[in-house]
């Protein structure tokens, strides 16, 4: 579909402004290799995105957001801090919803800053509010980082954490860990397996990359986690409590200090959520109805790994959101081989804000 | 006229041919046994299409066919949003097989997806790729592992012999169509206990879309009532 020239005036508009506040304006290709976003999302972005081969360049795709080629641009210049804006379309199949837009405009704000994490994060939600001021929306937020500090302060084996942290964005997978973790039993089955002296004996032959000495070594850590003991039913009580959040910025905060009580490791994660909150009230906005929710963001693309916010029209709850945004500290080590540098950003569908504006 | 589409040839078709058959419908092949032209007997208005099962799901969402039968499984996986597509009218008890999620034998670690992910994070982390999993099926077991929260694998297309990649190291674990299980046993495989993906069978059905003509909907009522489903 074409964009409309309102469209594109409104994502210019928006662009000026985030430029105005210092981000340098930059671009990228539509048209990026297929191997880093397949690495980095896997078959979820396959599902997404529009991939293409090229005779000499291989698997291409159209650019499904701009974060990933911003992020290896800053990795190559490495300044710090550093604010980029960009104005462009990006593409995205809809599976089951032909009714939404498979490209549209994103302008996006992205802050590499290392000094200030709390004021980086209440700049980039600041600078997206302003862009939709007088505009009938609502915001809400979460904090993958609260959850993650509280998976990693449980008191059980790191291979279980481990597990855990890895299915953050899989809320089904995650609770059917939690709960198995926290029963201590295993089935008959593999109870018999984990016995047996000679687990092999019905084994068929050994085909295909993964060997015989990986398996082993997956029996020795099915193994070790049998005789682990299980989490206790009150620290899964506490994560139950955490992703259960759902209040004003302040009410949660507070929520989160008695949770830090029983679970101590969670205690740094909430000071920099405090610090959040006083630097987006120097920024102008107020955190008394800011809406909080302990799960917000479990469900996107999981790069997000701390603040993560959304823009919403008041009326329309079913419709996309108008502007997203987090927190991708962990997106910058993967893409910087290991040097990380702690970045958040946000982006504005400026043809989504014309749409209720016109409302 | 109400166009009906049945697979071309093979077992499915004489199936399909039984099954109305024995609803008082004949479906035939006319002409000589090459040629893929077909009569009905027993009821008017109805035109016989001969094409492979594969393409029938896109035939009856363009509209070219109105009715079709094939398997439950291509229409999922051919067509997005099936159901608001086509309709399911009749499943008809023949064509049975499971879409199904199949390991080596030689992982005796591995009896549920739970164990399949698990060793999928720990493959990647060894050999610096996602595990593979060789299918045509894309759609229908990308849906199921996402829904299902199963990370760290990737598809990798196998249109045939898909059983035999994981021997010849193309792919770590395979997802495709069983009803025995007999090929997968005799090439070291075994199914997941919680792998069932869809359990398909041969099914009647009609497009959905809205340019169906009156009498077309009237021939569609007439031929039920004589089929009676």
């Amino acid at each position: 579909m074409p964009t409309s020239a309102d469209t594109l005036t409104e994502a210019r508009r928006l662009r000026d402004l985030f430029a105005a506040k210092g981000a340098e304006v930059v671009k990228a290709d539509v048209l990026q290799p297929a191997g880093t976003l397949l690495d980095l999302y896997g078959e979820d972005i396959r599902a997404r995105a529009y991939l293409t081969s090229d005779p000499l360049r291989g698997e291409m795709v159209l650019r499904p957001d701009f974060t990933v080629p911003v992020v290896q641009m800053h990795m190559e210049t490495h300044a710090d801090p550093a604010r980029y804006t960009y104005a462009g379309k990006v593409f995205r199949k809809q599976e089951t919803d032909e009714t939404r837009a498979n490209e549209y405009v994103q302008v996006g704000y992205e802050v590499f800053d290392g000094q200030n994490p709390a004021g980086a994060d209440a700049e980039v939600f600041a600078a997206i509010a302003e862009g939709l001021a007088d505009l009938p929306v609502r915001a809400a937020t979460g904090d993958i980082g609260v959850l993650m500090a509280a998976v990693r302060g449980l008191r059980t084996t790191e291979a279980r954490k481990a597990a855990l942290l890895r299915h953050i964005w899989r809320p089904g997978r995650f609770r059917a860990l939690m709960k198995r973790f926290g029963s201590g039993q295993v089935t008959p089955a593999r109870a018999a397996l984990l016995a047996a002296d000679d687990p092999f004996t019905d084994a068929g032959a050994d085909i295909g990359l993964r060997s015989r000495g990986e398996v082993e070594a997956r029996i020795d850590a099915l193994r070790a986690d049998a005789a682990a003991a299980p989490i206790a039913a009150e620290e899964i009580a506490l994560i139950d409590a955490i992703l259960g959040l759902r209040e004003t910025a302040p009410n949660v905060l507070s929520a989160l200090r008695d949770i830090a009580v029983d679970m101590p490791a969670i205690g740094d994660a909430v000071s920099g959520m405090d610090a959040r909150l006083d630097a987006l009230t120097a920024q102008g906005v107020d955190v008394s109805t800011l809406e909080f929710e302990g799960s917000y963001g479990r469900t996107s693309l999981e790069y997000y790994d701390g603040f993560v916010f959304g823009f919403y029209a008041t009326d329309r709850p079913d419709h996309p959101p108008v502007a997203t945004g987090g927190r991708y500290d962990a997106l910058t080590a993967h893409l910087g081989q290991g040097r990380a540098v702690p970045a958040v950003g946000g982006v504005i569908r400026p043809d989504l804000a014309l749409g209720i504006r016109a409302c | 006229m109400l166009k009906l589409g049945v697979p071309s040839k093979g077992r499915l078709m004489e199936k399909t041919f039984d099954w109305f058959g024995a609803r008082g419908v004949g479906l035939r092949k006319s002409g000589s046994d090459r040629e893929y032209a077909g009569a009905v007997d027993g009821i008017d208005g109805v035109e016989l299409v001969l094409l492979s099962a594969g393409e029938i799901p896109r035939e009856l969402a363009a509209g070219n066919i109105h009715l079709g039968v094939t398997g439950s499984d291509l229409v999922r996986e051919k067509l997005a949003n099936w159901d608001a597509q086509v309709a399911e009218l009749a499943p008809m008890g023949f064509g049975g097989a499971d879409l199904i999620i199949a390991v080596p034998q030689a992982w005796v670690d591995v009896s549920t997806l739970d164990d399949l992910d698990a060793v999928a994070a720990a493959f990647r982390r060894n050999h610096g790729f996602r595990l593979r999993i060789a299918t045509k099926y894309h759609r229908l077991v990308r849906e199921f592992l996402r829904e299902q929260g199963v990370a760290d694998y990737q598809l990798v297309d196998s249109q045939g012999a898909t059983e035999g990649t994981v021997k010849n190291e193309t792919a770590e674990a395979i997802a495709d169509i069983t009803s025995t299980g007999e090929t997968l046993r005799a090439n070291g495989l075994k199914i997941l206990d919680d792998g069932l993906i869809h359990a398909s069978q041969a099914t009647l059905f009609r497009g959905r879309r809205r340019d169906w003509t009156d009498e077309q909907r009237a021939k569609l009522k007439a031929l039920q009532m004589v089929l009676g489903i």
